[in-house]
C-alpha cells in the first residue's frame, strides 16, 4: 500500500476507532449510543439552523489547525495557539472598539490587527528559539497564561470601566452577515469562513509554491543539510512563528469579530488553541487534512449539544469521543502496523 | 570436512525484495573467512539471519554440524556467536571492565564484583595479546582500543566464532596491522573469524577462504591462496574493475585556495585547528590524510562558512572568505560533497529532484520573484540525473529511498554542476562499492582536468594514494608535512599521520 494511501486510511481508521469504543463506554454506562449518535447528528447537521452553528465552530477550528500545522511543517511544535488566539481576538476588538472606520477599511484593520498581534506574540518564542535555543513548547505555554491574564487586564482597565466584558465593536469591523444569517435560519454563521478558506489556500501556497515555503519545509526536515545549503535556520524558524502566530490570531479574530462581536473576561483558556494542535494532527498537517479535521471535530462539538436534549446523554461523552480519535491517530503506529498485516495476508 | 558454521541455501526475502537467495557459506574452524560483496548485496542480512535478528524463509544453519534455529541474537550468543560491530557499542563515561560486563554482571551481595571482572577480563586481554588496560576509560581510548574492548566483550561471553563487520573502516594503517595480528592470535587459540569486508587487500593478507555474494545470490567459495584482487573484484561486481585510477599528469596552475595561520576552536571550545597553512592550485587534487579527530572536520567547516574560525585567512581566488555565510562561499565557487551525506547532503524527504537545486533554488530559473518554478527544476534534476547516472524509479522520488551510492552521485552530479572553482569532497566514496568508486574517482579527476582545484579529504590512504597530486598530512590541526603520492608509502604517510617529524626540503 503506498504510503499516501496510507496517510489518508490513518484519520479515517482512527475516527472510526473513536466511534467504536465511544459507542462500547455508552453501551457500558447504559446510554443508547443510537438515540446518542442521531443527536448528534441533528445537532450537528439536522436543521439549516445547526449547520450554520456547525460551520462557525468549523472557522476557528481550520485557522487554529493551520497555525500549528503551519509551524509543524517547519519543525516547530507551535502550543501556544490558544495565547496567539486570545491576543488576536483582544487586537481584533480593540480596533472594533476604538474608532469608527468605513467598512471596507475598518475590518480589514481589525483582522489584520488580530493576526499582528498574534504574530507578535508567535514571535518572541520564535525569536527565543533561534536566538538561545530556548525550547518553544516551554515558551509558548507560558506565553498562553501571559495572554490570557494580560487580555483580561486590559479588558477590565482599558477598554471597559471595571466591567467584564468589551462594548460591540462597531458594525463597520463586524464580520457578521445579516445575509448568512438569514440563509441558516439566524445561526450566528459569519464571513470568517471566506477568512479562513483563504488562509488555507495561503498555507498551500506558501509551503508548495514558493521559494521560502521550500526554506521552511527544508529547515523543518533537516536544519544541518539546510544550513549547509545556506539557508538561515534562523529567521526561519522566527519566520515559521510568525506565521503559524498570525494564523492563530486571525482566529482569534473569528471569536473577536464574528461569533460574539465582543470581548471578555475569562475564568479560562477557550480550548480552541488546543484543539487546533488535535485539527492538524488528524489532518496531517496538509491543508486539505486540516480543513477535514475542523469540519469534524467541528460538527462533533456543535452536535454534542444536542445529545443531552434529545437522547439524554451527556455531552461529555463527545469529548471522550474526540481524545479517543486524537489517541488513536497518536497511536498512528498501532494502525500502520495492524494495515502492513492485513496486507501482507491479503498478498499471500 | 570439520566446519565450524554452516549455512546452506539461505533464503530471506523483505517485501519486494529477495535479500539473500540460495546463499551458502560454511566456515571451518580455526579459519579467517571473508564474506565479499558490494553494499546492498546482502552481507548485513546474511550475518544478521546467523545472528538472529532474521529468520530466513528457507535453508539451515548448522553449528558444529548440529541444525539449530536462532530466533534470538541471546541463542547466537549461547552457540558461541559474538559480533564486533562497525559502530561500536561502548557507553564512554564507563570503564573497559563496566563496558564488558555490561549485560551479565558478576555480583556479590547485591554488588558488582568488579575486581573479579576486572581479574578476568586482564586474563583474557593478555591471552590473546590485546594489551588492554581493564580500568581505563573508553573516552580515553583510541579507536583501536576500543575496538579490542569490543573484542574482549564477545571473549569474555565466550565467543568462539567471531563476526567482523568491516572492522578497518575506521583505523589508521599501523592500527590496522595491529589488528591483523590479533586476529591471527585468535585463529592460533582455536577461534574462528567471519571477516565482513570489501576491501580486497584485507582479503589477501589475512584470509584463508572467501565466500562472494553479489546482488543476494551467493557466487561462490574460493581459496584465497588460489586467486587475486582481480578476479575478486569481477566475481564482487560481475564485470572488470580497474583499480589503478586513470589519470594523467596533473598541470596545476594559478592558486586558488591560500589558507594562512588558520585557527579554529571546536564544538567544544577546544582549539583544533591550530595555524594551518595550505595552498591548492588550479588543476590538481590535494589529499588530507589523516587520523579522524585531527582537525579535518573543523578546517572543512572553516572553509565553507559552517563554523567561525578565530584568526588567519583564506583567500579564494585571492579574495578573502573567511567567515562568511555558507551561502556566500557557495556562491564566491565553492562546492562541497560532505562527509556526511544524510546529515549534510540531502534533505531526504524532499524528491531527489528537489534536493538537485539545494543551494540554488533561489535563483532564476529555478525561482521568479520567490515563486518556484518547478518545471525547470525538474527538468535541471531529470537532466541530472541522466548524467551522472543516479538509479531512481523517478525525479519525484523522496531521496530516502535511494541507495548510498546513488545518493551520493546525486549529491556529485549538484555540486559538480555549479562548476565551482574548487571542489571539496569529503569522504566521497565512504561506504560506497567498487563500481561507484570508480565513477566518482573518474568525476573528480575530470574536475582537475578541467582546470578547477579539488581538496580530497578521506580515512582511506589507498584513496589519497591513487586520487591525489599531491598529499597533505594533518596532525594535531597542523598540515605537518606535503608528500608526493608517487614517491611515498603507506608506511611512512602512517607515521607522520601518528605525528612523527619528518623534515621535508622547500616545505
Amino acid at each position: 500500500m503506498s504510503s499516501r494511501m496510507k496517510n489518508i486510511i490513518v484519520p479515517i481508521l482512527a475516527v472510526l476507532l473513536g466511534i467504536i469504543v465511544g459507542t462500547i463506554i455508552m453501551l457500558i454506562t447504559g446510554y443508547d449510543a443510537g438515540a446518542a449518535f442521531i443527536a448528534l447528528w441533528d445537532g450537528a447537521f439536522g436543521d439549516i439552523y445547526y449547520t450554520g452553528e456547525t460551520i462557525r465552530q468549523v472557522t476557528p477550528y481550520i485557522l487554529a489547525g493551520l497555525a500549528v500545522g503551519f509551524a509543524f511543517k517547519t519543525g516547530l511544535f507551535n502550543i501556544g495557539v490558544e495565547g496567539q488566539l486570545i491576543v488576536g481576538w483582544l487586537a481584533a476588538v480593540w480596533v472594533g472598539v476604538a474608532f469608527e472606520l468605513p467598512k471596507f477599511i475598518h475590518l480589514p484593520l481589525a483582522v489584520l490587527a488580530a493576526a499582528a498581534a498574534g504574530a507578535l506574540w508567535a514571535f518572541i518564542p520564535g525569536l527565543l528559539k533561534a536566538k538561545f535555543r530556548v525550547h518553544e513548547v516551554i515558551v509558548t505555554i507560558m506565553m498562553n497564561y501571559i495572554a490570557l491574564h494580560v487580555a483580561n487586564y486590559i479588558i477590565r482597565t482599558v477598554l471597559s470601566e471595571k466591567s467584564d466584558r468589551t462594548a460591540d465593536v462597531f458594525p463597520s469591523a463586524s464580520l457578521r452577515s445579516p445575509f448568512l444569517e438569514g440563509l441558516t435560519d439566524y445561526s450566528r454563521l459569519h464571513w470568517g469562513i471566506i477568512v479562513a478558506l483563504i488562509c488555507v489556500f495561503i498555507m498551500w501556497f506558501i509551503l508548495e509554491k514558493t521559494s521560502r515555503g521550500y526554506e521552511l519545509k527544508a529547515v523543518g526536515f533537516n536544519q544541518h543539510a539546510s544550513e549547509y545549503a545556506g539557508m538561515s535556520v534562523k529567521s526561519n524558524i522566527i519566520l515559521s512563528m510568525v506565521i503559524s502566530g498570525a494564523f492563530a490570531g486571525l482566529a482569534g479574530a473569528m471569536e473577536g469579530l464574528g461569533t460574539f462581536g465582543y470581548a471578555s473576561i475569562r475564568g479560562g483558556f477557550t480550548g480552541v488553541g488546543f484543539d487546533g494542535i488535535a485539527v492538524a494532527l488528524l489532518g496531517g498537517n496538509t491543508p486539505i487534512g486540516i480543513i477535514l479535521a475542523a469540519v469534524l471535530f467541528g460538527s462533533l462539538k456543535v452536535g454534542a449539544l444536542n445529545m443531552p436534549l434529545e437522547a439524554g446523554v451527556p455531552n461529555e461523552l463527545v469529548d471522550i469521543i474526540i481524545a479517543l480519535i486524537v489517541f488513536f491517530v497518536a497511536a498512528s503506529y498501532m494502525i500502520r502496523i495492524f494495515i502492513d498485516r492485513i496486507g501482507k495476508k491479503g498478498a499471500k | 570436512m570439520d566446519y565450524v558454521i554452516e549455512m546452506l541455501g539461505i533464503r530471506k526475502e523483505f517485501p519486494g525484495i529477495v535479500a539473500n537467495d540460495n546463499i551458502t557459506l560454511q566456515v571451518k574452524k580455526g579459519e579467517i573467512h571473508a564474506l565479499l560483496g558490494e553494499n546492498g548485496a546482502g552481507k548485513s542480512t546474511l550475518m544478521n539471519v546467523l545472528f538472529g535478528l532474521y529468520q530466513p524463509e528457507q535453508g539451515e544453519i548448522k553449528v558444529k554440524g548440529k541444525s539449530v534455529k536462532i530466533t534470538n541474537p541471546n541463542i547466537a550468543n549461547d552457540l558461541g556467536i559474538g559480533m564486533v560491530h562497525q559502530h561500536f557499542m561502548l557507553v564512554d563515561p564507563f570503564t573497559v571492565t563496566e563496558n564488558i560486563i555490561l549485560g551479565s554482571e558478576i555480583t556479590k551481595g547485591g554488588k558488582i564484583d568488579i575486581k573479579t571482572a576486572e581479574k578476568k577480563v586482564s586474563e583474557i586481554s593478555e591471552k590473546y595479546g590485546l594489551a588492554v588496560d581493564p580500568r581505563a576509560k573508553i573516552q580515553d581510548i583510541s579507536v583501536g582500543m576500543q575496538q579490542r574492548v569490543e573484542i574482549l566483550k564477545t571473549l569474555y561471553r565466550g565467543a568462539e566464532i567471531l563476526i567482523f563487520d568491516e572492522p578497518t573502516a575506521v583505523l589508521t594503517p599501523q592500527e590496522i596491522h595491529e589488528l591483523i595480528q590479533i586476529m591471527k592470535t585468535l585463529i592460533k587459540e582455536g577461534k574462528s573469524i567471519i571477516l565482513i569486508t570489501h576491501k580486497l587487500k584485507e582479503i589477501m593478507e589475512v584470509c584463508d577462504r572467501v565466500t562472494v555474494i553479489r546482488k543476494g545470490v551467493g557466487i561462490g567459495t574460493v581459496n584465497v591462496s588460489e586467486t587475486n584482487p582481480n578476479d575478486l573484484a569481477s566475481l564482487m561486481v560481475g564485470r572488470e574493475v580497474t583499480f589503478k585510477t586513470e589519470k594523467i599528469e596533473a598541470s596545476p596552475k594559478q592558486e586558488v585556495l591560500q589558507i594562512q595561520d588558520l585557527r579554529v576552536k571546536d564544538a567544544r571550545g577546544l582549539p583544533a585547528i591550530n595555524g594551518l597553512d595550505l595552498t591548492i592550485r588550479a588543476g590538481e587534487i590535494v589529499g588530507i590524510a589523516g587520523v579522524d579527530g585531527n582537525g579535518q572536520t573543523e578546517l572543512l567547516e572553516a572553509i565553507t562558512g559552517l563554523r567561525k574560525s578565530e584568526s588567519g585567512s583564506i583567500l579564494l581566488n585571492g579574495k578573502e572568505i573567511r567567515n562568511f555565510s555558507p551561502r556566500k562561499v557557495t556562491e564566491s565557487g565553492v562546492g562541497h560533497i560532505p562527509q556526511d551525506r544524510h546529515k549534510h547532503g540531502l534533505v531526504l524527504d524532499f524528491p531527489i529532484g528537489e534536493n538537485m537545486v539545494l543551494q540554488t533554488y533561489y535563483q532564476k530559473p529555478y525561482s521568479n520573484g520567490g515563486i518556484l518554478n518547478y518545471k525547470e527544476i525538474y527538468k535541471k534534476a531529470k537532466g541530472l540525473i541522466d548524467e551522472f547516472d543516479v538509479r531512481t524509479p523517478s525525479e519525484f522520488t523522496p531521496a530516502r529511498a535511494l541507495s548510498g551510492g546513488n545518493q551520493q552521485k546525486a549529491i556529485i552530479g549538484r555540486e559538480v554542476d555549479r562548476n565551482p572553482d574548487l571542489l571539496i569532497a569529503a569522504q566521497p566514496t565512504r561506504g560506497l562499492d567498487v563500481g561507484a568508486i570508480e565513477f566518482i574517482h573518474k568525476r573528480l579527476i575530470e574536475q582537475r582536468d578541467n582546470g578547477k582545484a579539488v581538496l580530497l579529504l578521506s580515512f582511506e590512504l589507498d584513496e589519497v594514494m591513487n586520487v591525489s597530486d599531491r598529499i597533505a598530512v594533518i596532525y594535531e590541526g597542523q598540515i605537518v608535512a606535503i608528500v608526493d603520492p608517487k614517491e611515498t608509502t603507506e608506511q611512512e604517510l602512517g607515521l607522520l599521520m601518528a605525528g612523527s617529524k619528518r623534515k621535508e626540503a622547500g616545505e
